[in-house]
């Protein structure tokens, strides 16, 4: 009899309880969400930059065509944005895309296919002199068409697996097509999109605010009345206004003392989701300057990171992990551990490593105590703590190395212009995906965020023969070939170590889920605030 | 006006040392403890900085990550830092970043600011009216906003920070050096050699200029302190010296802030000795302008 009083007393519990949690899950409307951003954006330019310090305060004001699905913890699924449904033909070398109506841009006009196109011929078909980053994703697409006002089609030249995964670009702002006819620069200093929120103002080294946008085409969202990002380079900054409940979140990632701090203050106020990053940190050698022309010298600097010990130390202070190629660890393309520690840099036995490091600056003629300057950005994590690593393992190579820190707003302005030695550059994907990972290593004349401005023919053939594969085997070892030639045989470029992500963030904010890339589920129109 | 120059003549003899300057080193202790005090924490920075390589029990560079965070202890007497680095040898280095760019900063400010407010004091009129609007316009900005703007248009490293701690410099010694060039610009020698056909270069340059120099030299030594505080500041936000130089200011920033409570060493050695340094070249500042300012030495 008791047991049948408990089991009733149970159900009665769960009956109330559910209520309850089903309220606690509804989203609620109103409130300003306040976050830091550690970089501020080069321009207002989606297409152009490359940035999460343009994402962040700037994704809120514009749809993309399609998105990434923003509760899908992987950061792979599509989903529908401006276009609500797309077909693929059966050789697949057309997409259609079928858009929403009642779309409206800020200033009132109607959104059709005629911007989508405007739009992606600006990324795909920039004409000379505008500045486009993600061109060489498309390199399959031979045009964009517009037949109706709400359909937009892709054709392509040769059927490609990634094609779509390269439409859920969070950069690709679908912009005005006739501001883009008057002024296609226009986009740089200005901000109007079809976003669920409206800009108001940008106070340049302090803050971007957004007032939600009353027309916004998603009826009920955005929940937020508006949103402030604050500029602030300082991660002790960023991690006190998160502890002082200051800011609700930093989209971009804290460290695992700071997690852990915040963690002590504050309890159960804050929340923490983590992920790994896809993000890597590598250094750019420019084949302009000598001696870094010369591939020995590139190897050389390669082969004298200890790479399996800086992931161990490195790991506790900073947001890098696992050591790794070119792809995420652990993601379907991604090299074994154990093919990896058979690359120039990757060996397992250090001291061997570096023996062959100075034999070979030797053989191409670098003195001892050769001096020369690494270009690094001045964001401080994870910048700072990987360059104290590579610099002290470059004088045990016997190099000595002075590092220029420019400053983040500024510091692709200075690298575009190649005056620098070396470099640190970034690898961060929107989605997991070799097309779209390995891409950035590209010949400067295929890719113009080639910063190291190296021509290989070879390399661009391999992405091509991996892009084109609609066998995933065969596309693995091709892509292992790429890394093979990239990172050893050429070494055209250096990695460091993958990042892990960790996000703590107040527990009043709902309706967002982190995934491995910080450039991801910023648009905030799902982000609510529980107070 | 004629009061001053013969206060200057009197109290100049009275203040002569007589029995050389191992006397006039005493007589400076006895007369200015405070001062002295100030003088050997100097002179103990610049020892500890010219002798660095001998002193510094590590290479101050040299990562150890098994040995990262370490407490105070026998073999790391300061501990270490997040990437395993020896604290006191980095602090022994720091202070060689310290003093070559406050004597840099302060030589740099002292020589420029020297220079304008000679020549402002000098042409007068409408040169030294618009000169000192100008200086007026420098003085409108608080140090570090000045120091900030240069370095974020030249951007970061040693030598830019020297330029950009500098820069505030400049202004507020050429204020204090026209002040004293205007009573030099009446002397009958500068009269003289006006009078000589010189031109105003040799005249400001070997004629006024050196005869200034007292409160040059007292600027110099109190920008000194305040030089090495604004780098401290500047590295401190990620603008002044980079890693992995040995500097204060950059010690106190990064893994230091984050790891405050766990590993409070890392913050408050360098801390302590950005303070000592300071302290110490205002004392000296200090007494050193008791020493030379003619109406205090006759108080």
């Amino acid at each position: 009899m008791s047991k049948i009083r408990r089991l009733l007393a149970l159900v009665a519990i769960a009956g109330l309880a559910i209520p309850v949690v089903a309220e606690a899950q509804q989203p609620r409307s109103g409130g300003e969400l306040v976050f830091p951003v550690p970089s501020e954006p080069p321009s207002y330019d989606g297409h152009r930059e490359e940035t999460f310090g343009l994402i962040h305060p700037i994704a809120p004001f514009y749809n993309t065509l399609l998105r990434v699905d923003p509760t899908d913890p992987g950061g792979t699924k599509p989903a529908a944005s401006l276009a609500e449904s797309w077909t693929v033909s059966p050789d697949g070398k057309s997409y259609t895309f079928k858009l929403r109506t009642g779309v409206k841009f800020h200033d009132g006009s109607e959104m059709t296919s005629k911007d989508v196109k405007a739009s992606y011929d600006k990324i795909i078909f920039p004409p000379a002199g505008v500045g486009s980053s993600r061109k060489g994703q498309y390199v399959d697409v031979e045009a964009v068409e517009a037949p109706d006002a709400t359909t937009v089609r892709f054709r392509l030249k040769f059927a490609s697996g990634s094609f779509l995964a390269s439409l859920l670009s969070p950069y690709n702002f679908i912009y005005k097509a006739d501001i883009l006819a008057k002024d296609i620069n226009w986009y740089e200093k200005n901000i109007m999109g079809t976003g669920p929120f409206t800009f108001v103002e940008h106070v340049k080294g302090s803050h971007v605010v957004g007032r939600k946008f009353a027309g916004y085409w998603d009826k009920g969202k955005p929940y937020l009345d508006g949103f402030r990002a604050i500029f602030m380079r300082d991660s002790a900054a960023q991690v006190a206004a998160v502890r002082s409940e200051r800011a609700h979140i930093q989209f971009r990632g804290f460290t695992p003392k700071d997690r852990d701090n915040l963690k002590a203050a504050l309890g159960d106020k804050i929340t923490v989701q983590e992920s790994p990053w896809d993000c890597i940190l590598m250094v750019g050698f420019n084949h302009n300057k000598k001696p870094f022309d010369d591939k020995r010298v590139r190897r050389a600097l390669t082969l004298a990171l200890d790479r399996y010990e800086g992931s161990k130390a490195l790991s506790q202070i900073a947001i890098v992990k696992t050591v790794a190629g070119v792809q995420v660890p652990g993601t379907p393309f991604a090299t074994p551990p154990e093919e990896l520690a058979k690359l120039a840099g990757y060996w397992p036995d250090i001291e061997k490593s570096r023996a062959e490091a100075r034999r070979l600056l030797k053989e191409a003629g670098v003195p001892e105590g050769f001096s020369f300057v690494f270009t690094n950005r001045g964001t401080p994590m994870p910048y700072e703590p990987l360059a104290v690593w590579m610099i002290d393992s470059w004088r045990k190579i016997g190099l000595n190395v002075t590092q220029n820190v420019v400053e983040s707003a500024g510091y692709y302005g200075v690298i575009r212009k190649g005056d620098q030695q070396m470099h640190m550059d970034f690898q961060c994907g929107y989605i997991v995906e070799p097309d779209l990972d390995i891409y950035k290593f590209l010949s400067v004349e295929r890719n113009p965020a080639n910063y190291g401005f190296y021509k290989d023919p070879v390399l661009d053939e391999l992405y091509d023969k991996q892009s084109r594969s609609t066998n995933p085997e065969e596309r693995k070892k091709i892509v292992r070939q790429f890394e093979k030639r990239l990172l050893d045989e050429e070494a055209h470029y250096l990695m460091t170590l993958q990042w892990h992500r960790i996000i703590p963030h107040s527990s009043k904010l709902h309706g967002w889920q982190v995934t491995p890339s910080h450039y991801l589920n910023n648009t905030l129109d799902t982000v609510w605030l529980s107070q | 006006m004629s009061a001053t120059p013969q206060t200057v003549e009197e109290s100049g003899s009275a203040a002569e040392p007589r029995g050389g300057w191992m006397d006039a080193v005493g007589s400076f202790v006895r007369q200015r403890p405070l001062g002295a005090i100030g003088a050997a924490i100097i002179l103990l920075m610049m020892v500890v900085a010219a002798s660095a390589d001998l002193l510094a029990p590590y290479d101050p560079l040299a990562t150890d990550y098994g040995a990262m965070l370490r407490s105070p202890g026998g073999h790391h007497w300061l501990g270490t830092d997040a990437f395993g680095r020896d604290v006191l040898s980095r602090m022994i280095y720091g202070s060689r970043t310290a003093l070559m760019v406050g004597l840099g900063a302060s030589f740099l400010g002292a020589t420029f600011g020297s220079i304008i407010g000679v020549a402002s004091a000098y042409f007068g009129g409408r040169v030294d009216l618009f000169v000192q609007r100008v200086m007026d316009v420098f003085f409108a900005f608080p140090v570090i906003i000045l120091a900030l703007a240069v370095v974020s248009i030249l951007g970061t490293g040693v030598g830019n920070v020297i330029l950009a701690i500098a820069t505030p410099m400049v202004p507020r010694c050429a204020r204090v050096v026209r002040s004293s060039a205007l009573s030099v610009r009446e002397m009958p020698y500068v009269d003289a050699a006006r009078a000589a056909g010189f031109g105003h270069r040799r005249i400001i340059l070997r004629h006024m200029l050196p005869n200034v120099m007292a409160p040059i030299l007292i600027m110099a030594t109190a920008f000194l302190g305040e030089a090495i505080l604004l780098e401290a500041s500047l590295s401190f936000l990620g603008l002044g010296v980079n890693e992995p130089t040995a500097a204060w200011g950059l010690m106190l920033r990064g893994a230091a802030v984050e790891f405050a409570e766990s590993a409070p060493w890392m913050a408050f050695f360098p801390g302590l000795a950005i303070s000592l340094a300071v302290f110490g070249f205002n004392l000296f500042g200090d007494s050193l302008r008791d020493a030379l300012d003619p109406r205090l030495r006759t108080q």
